[in-house]
């Protein structure tokens, strides 16, 4: 079985990074792009029957900072 | 007074942090491995700048859970004095032991230059050596240094005077509120992204760290 987790910075975070991106596609020339967020996608492979409690515990205290980022799981069996 | 300096592999101020201490008069300083489980029979821990774990994930969000940020954690809770500096008070936000996060520069520079500080209270045990108002020049140099945090984590800091340093000059962060160093609540815990161990010698172009470290000195009880 398989994880994956996405996380993303909070909406009320500022996100120079997207905006540092939304930019450059701008100079090559897409224009109008709205708002681009960077975020950071986990994969993580499991053993059958992973606690999924636990992993959620996990996306909460390591993989993302609740303070100013917010987290998906999607697990694929 | 006990200082022990934390090394995390990648961390690397670790040894500026001791040669600085070690030039104050009744400072004996020693480094505590992160392997560590206790903090032994210091009174003060610093946990010093670098690149703790590479800050693969996010900036001391691996080093939170290390052994030695364990036995930090319950120094802390005893009132222990502990002093973040750099990726020292990335660490202690990911730990929880200071409130909010230190996120990315808005300008997405790695920014390494002197700044100047003010300092907005003496009312604390890193600051009492130093007059309110007085500005100090220290350097930065840090890639995220921005500190955020919710309004009302931000009108706590304001109400309890946690907030110890503000950029004095402009903002080079983008940092809430010009933040560049809080303490906890309790008044044990400080945290900042300025490095006072860098400006303790003249020679170095400013020794206006020290009275960092004196304010911690001055409570020789």
């Amino acid at each position: 079985m398989k994880a994956v987790v996405t996380v993303m910075p909070k909406k009320s975070v500022l996100d120079p990074q997207g905006a540092a991106v939304a930019q450059a596609m701008d100079h090559l020339g897409l224009k109008n792009v709205g708002k681009v967020r960077v975020g950071k996608s986990i994969e993580i492979e499991l053993p059958e029957g992973a606690d999924e409690a636990k992993l959620h515990e996990l996306c909460r205290d390591l993989l993302s900072n609740p303070v100013i980022e917010d987290y998906e799981l999607e697990i694929e069996r | 007074m006990r200082f022990a300096v934390i090394q995390f592999p990648g961390s690397n101020c670790d040894q500026d942090v001791l040669h600085a201490l070690r030039s104050f008069e009744g400072v004996e300083a020693h480094y505590l491995w992160h392997k560590d489980t206790s903090v032994g029979d210091a009174d003060v821990i610093v946990v010093p700048g670098g690149f703790s774990y590479g800050d693969y994930l996010r900036c001391g969000a691996i080093a939170r859970f290390s052994p030695v940020m364990g036995a930090v954690k319950e120094f802390a809770a005893r009132g222990g004095t502990v002093l973040g500096i750099c990726n020292g008070f990335q660490i202690l936000c990911e730990s929880g032991l200071l409130p909010g996060a230190l996120v990315r520069n808005r300008d997405l520079h790695f920014i390494c230059e002197h700044v100047d500080l003010r300092v907005e209270t003496n009312n604390s045990r890193f600051t009492r050596a130093a007059t309110p108002g007085t500005t100090l020049r220290i350097p930065i140099a840090h890639g995220e240094g921005c500190y955020t945090a919710d309004e009302a984590t931000l009108a706590e800091l304001r109400k309890n005077d946690q907030v110890l340093v503000r950029y004095a000059g402009p903002n080079p962060n983008g940092s809430l509120d010009d933040i560049a160093g809080i303490r906890n609540r309790e008044g044990n815990v400080f945290g900042l992204m300025p490095h006072p161990e860098r400006a303790c010698d003249p020679l170095l172009g400013s020794a206006d760290g020290r009275v960092i470290f004196e304010s911690i000195l001055a409570e020789r009880n």
